[in-house]
């Protein structure tokens, strides 16, 4: 099947089948490589990307059901203010580890910096438990959280 | 010119500069080590000086997260006197060149401290003698300051860029005897350094092995046996041939050894999901052999059983424990339990590989490329000159890629397939086809005198053994805490026949040992009336060392001053038994000696009346010596280690029913999540010792600190782990 989808920007036509989740679209058929497969179950969010703003798991939406939703990923999420600030407080705390669980942890945290400007701990807890972080790097995710709000802020 | 006493070489660069590189054997260090045979070891290192000032350092060891990629550059750097922003950091290959490319033991600290800074150094003492020749002064009378060097008296001075060419000439110096910084003087050692890869990683660059991607390459899954090592009979890999996208679809016979090619059916297509959804179309007929029958409960079972019994090894006797004993005026006896556990790495395992015209070329996200090499060869039947092995970062490693089952299988589905292809590991194959931590069974049993100290201790430790042997990382050494400071002590062992494969985790063997001994510790205390910290540094006694008993893994030893000093830190740190906490919440210590480095932690949790646990923070202290080389990394490696311990304790463990892991995926293995993460405050205690490593000793006493912390909550003895299995409510 012939579908369009409409990634960081830009219309993509691929022949696939449907029931291909967007992950592997994403990083076999267009070469974005940056969002991660960690369970390929919901467990993980190593494969978060946003539809429409919202963060999803990639693993789970089968390309068929985008439809005409923007699919934006980690390698565009610098081109939003938010996401901006996000980057910058990640390099500034040093988060990493591995790094691998990062672009799904920075694509939950862009998500939920535009929808709440000053997340409280409570906050962080609710947005940010989907995205495991094998290397337990959660105590500067959630500072890192914080600086970018301050950020966001000045 | 080449110094053959101590194997540094300078060169002229390709395109002018100077290239430095050294080939040292570790005996020196052998004693900061404890290594049997450190001959056998030797250290490289690549600096090359460019005309226009850039620095170019080789990181030669796997990267899977410990910051081995910018620590070891930073202690060249040091000494050669750089700027940091003018340093380039490039990735080696597996190279013979570099004999001990390995991520695994904290070694890399102790093992490169000394070495690499000489060789800093006597590339800065070449500097300063091409300067001086080129000024007609006396190399004394020379300084340098970051990239260059000073004559304060005539006010000159040249770039490092100016004089690398010439450098390259002069002779080298002697490693040995080439003159150090002042530690008080060091500009980059000690300094908080970022992760320089962090931009990349940020921003979603290719760089993982699972992001590899060579011409023409195909995606390929491959499906063993659930029962580890199980036989292939026959499948219905024709019609799997037939399916959307699949180019190969194939039977594979493997041999026996566990950590080679085993048995199973690769499934090869034009994307992953294509060959994954193939996969889920095939039926195979497996010879499940005699392990079927193993299974956790029959385990516990057995356990129970040779408990009964006389242990089967005796690993230490000190004094009389009987009469110890007898003469104790209480006596306490608990069993402890720690299950399976699987490394969970989160980038699960993979490999590109690309054969043609027999040779091999690799894509690997290894801790340890140089025995997959080897295993490559012998299973493809080609010589080593002909695989040529690329070392990719690793999305965690945790001692899981230390074993390359994943390498040589896709360079033999490569192989067979006749093209490029990236194998991938599901979620499921990663849990099921692990080498996992060992669990054991420990039957303690300890005496205390009238006066509270403990007099007769003994532990009985039921473990596992595959083909006769210990099974890899369930041994216990003679060494272990708290023997050499109990009068009557005894430690014996039996073995349970093993047939699912174990190995090493982070910190192998202290992550399951510590948790037994200091819980158990922790009881005795309390059956002692006496506070834990009092209790530990009563144990411990006055400052003394105490020498390893002779084995295999002898070490430097046990400072008994060193453990004491972490354990009053991290006592003042978390103001134990300042404050008065409410009911519900309670703070355990616990403190561990494992990979010459000394820890002690205290977890503050609280357990609601539904029995729910929250860890409300935990403060570490940790003695690796006399330098913190990157701060900022070190903080990070301690606090994900003490949460990796504390996710672990709270709801791991991998189950064997059958043959077969029970486990699959992370809704029955948990990952600590975000909401369960405390803050963790780290402090190091900078003793007057050389520097060791951290990304392990960590974590061994984070899991008992909790375990106490739930026992000073809730009057709870936790005996077993995990502790979501624990029913730990009080409202009915
Ligand atoms: S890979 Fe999608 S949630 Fe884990
Ligand atoms: S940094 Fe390794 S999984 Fe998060």
């Amino acid at each position: 099947m012939q579908y369009t989808i409409t990634v960081n920007g830009v219309p993509h036509s691929v022949d696939i089948d449907g029931e291909t989740p967007v992950l592997w679209v994403l990083r076999d058929t267009l070469d974005l490589k940056g969002t991660k497969f960690g369970c390929g179950a919901a467990q993980c969010g190593a494969c978060t990307v946003h539809l429409n703003g919202l963060p999803i798991r990639s693993c789970q939406m089968p390309i068929a059901a985008v439809g005409d939703a923007a699919i934006t990923t980690i390698e565009a999420i610098g081109q939003t203010k938010v996401g901006q600030h996000v980057q910058a407080a990640w390099i500034d705390l040093d988060v990493p580890q591995c790094g691998y669980c990062q672009a799904g942890q920075i694509m939950s945290a862009t998500a939920l910096l535009t929808r709440v400007p000053a997340p409280t701990d409570h906050d962080i807890n609710e947005a940010m438990s989907g995205n495991v972080c094998r290397c337990a790097t959660y105590t500067r995710i959630r500072a890192a959280i914080k600086r970018a709000a301050e950020a966001g802020r000045a | 010119m080449l110094n053959r006493r101590n194997f540094l070489r300078a060169s002229l660069a390709v395109g002018g500069g100077m290239l430095l590189s050294a080939r040292i054997p570790l005996g020196a260090y052998a004693a900061t080590l404890g290594k049997a045979s450190p001959d056998a070891v030797s250290l490289n290192a690549y600096v090359r000086i460019a005309p226009d000032g850039k620095i170019t350092i080789t990181a030669k060891n796997p990267e899977c997260g410990q910051g081995i990629k910018i620590m070891l550059p930073m202690l060249i750097a040091e000494e050669l006197d750089v700027a940091w922003a003018d340093v380039q950091i490039e990735q080696a290959d597996l190279d013979p060149r570099y004999p001990a490319q390995i991520a695994g033991g904290s070694q890399a600290t102790p093992v490169n401290w000394l070495p690499l800074r000489q060789v800093g150094a006597a590339g800065r003492q070449m500097l300063i003698a091409a300067a001086a020749a080129e000024w007609n002064a006396p190399a004394t009378d020379c300084t340098t300051s970051p990239g260059q060097v000073l004559h304060a008296a005539s006010g000159r001075s040249l770039s490092y860029g100016e004089l690398a060419t010439k450098a390259a000439t002069l002779p080298v110096p002697n490693l040995k005897t080439v003159p150090l910084k002042d530690p008080k003087t060091f500009n980059i050692i000690g300094k908080p350094t970022r992760n320089i890869e962090v931009p990349r990683i940020v921003t979603g660059q290719p760089m993982f092995g699972i992001d590899v991607s060579v011409p023409g390459m195909l995606y390929a899954v491959f499906q063993k046996c659930d029962v580890h090592g199980g036989k292939l009979i026959g499948s219905n890999v024709a019609a799997i041939r037939t399916l959307p996208g699949v180019r190969a679809a194939f039977e594979v016979k493997g041999g026996k050894d566990l950590h080679g090619l085993l048995d199973g059916v690769a499934v090869v297509a034009d994307s992953w999901w294509q060959a994954n959804r193939a996969r889920q179309q095939l039926e195979i007929t497996w010879d499940e052999g005699d392990i079927a029958g193993q299974s956790s409960s029959d385990f516990a079972a057995t356990a129970n059983r040779m408990a009964a019994g006389n242990p089967e090894i005796i690993l230490r006797r000190d004094g009389d424990v009987n009469a110890g004993f007898g003469k104790a005026t209480h006596v306490l006896e608990a069993a402890y339990h720690y299950p399976f556990l699987s490394h969970i790495d989160l980038e699960p395992q993979n490999c590109t590989a690309s054969f043609a015209d027999g040779k091999v070329e690799i894509w690997a996200p290894t801790q340890n490329p140089a025995p997959g090499s080897k295993l490559v060869a012998a299973t493809l039947g080609i010589r080593e000159s002909a695989i040529k092995v690329h070392m990719v970062r690793a999305g965690g490693g945790f001692g899981r890629r230390l074993s390359n089952d994943y390498m040589v299988e896709a360079a033999w589905i490569s192989k067979v397939a006749g093209a490029p292809v990236k194998l991938l590991w599901t979620r499921e194959d990663d849990m099921r086809h692990d080498f996992y931590r060992p669990a054991g069974y420990h039957f303690f049993k300890g005496g205390l005198d009238a006066d509270g100290n403990l007099v007769a201790l003994s532990d009985h430790f039921v473990t596992f053994s595959l083909d006769g042997a210990v099974a890899n990382s369930a041994d216990m050494g003679p060494a272990e805490y708290p023997a050499r400071m109990i009068e009557n002590l005894e430690f014996g062992a039996s073995l349970i026949p093993l047939r699912a494969p174990t190995g090493p985790m982070r910190a192998p063997r202290s992550n399951g040992l510590g948790f037994a001994f200091q819980s158990f510790l922790d009881e005795l205390a309390h059956a002692a009336g006496k506070d834990p910290v009092a209790f530990a540094l009563n144990i411990l006694g006055k400052p003394r060392l105490l020498p390893d008993p002779p084995g295999p893994r002898a070490g430097p030893g046990f400072d008994t001053g060193r453990m004491a000093g972490v354990i009053k830190l991290v006592a003042e740190k978390s103001g134990w038994g300042k404050e008065k906490l409410p009911s519900g919440t309670g703070m355990g210590l616990a403190y561990y000696f494992s990979h010459l480095g000394y820890f002690a932690e205290v977890v503050k949790a609280t357990v609601s009346g539904a029995g729910a646990i929250t860890v409300d923070k935990v403060w570490v202290a940790g003695d690796i010596g006399s330098q913190i080389i990157n701060p900022l990394n070190a903080e990070n490696q301690a606090q994900g280690a003490a949460l990796d311990g504390i996710g672990a304790a709270l709801g791991q463990a991998v189950l064997i029913d059958g043959g077969k892991v029970v486990q699959g995926n992370f809704d029955t293995v948990l990952p600590l999540r975000m909401r369960q993460a405390p803050p963790v405050e780290v402090h190091f205690l900078v003793t007057d010792h050389p520097p060791t490593g951290l990304g392990e000793p960590a974590l061994p006493p984070a899991l008992p600190a909790l375990a106490n912390a739930i026992f000073a909550a809730t009057g709870k003895r936790i005996r077993s782990l995990p502790l979501k299995d624990h029913d730990l409510s009080t409202t009915a």
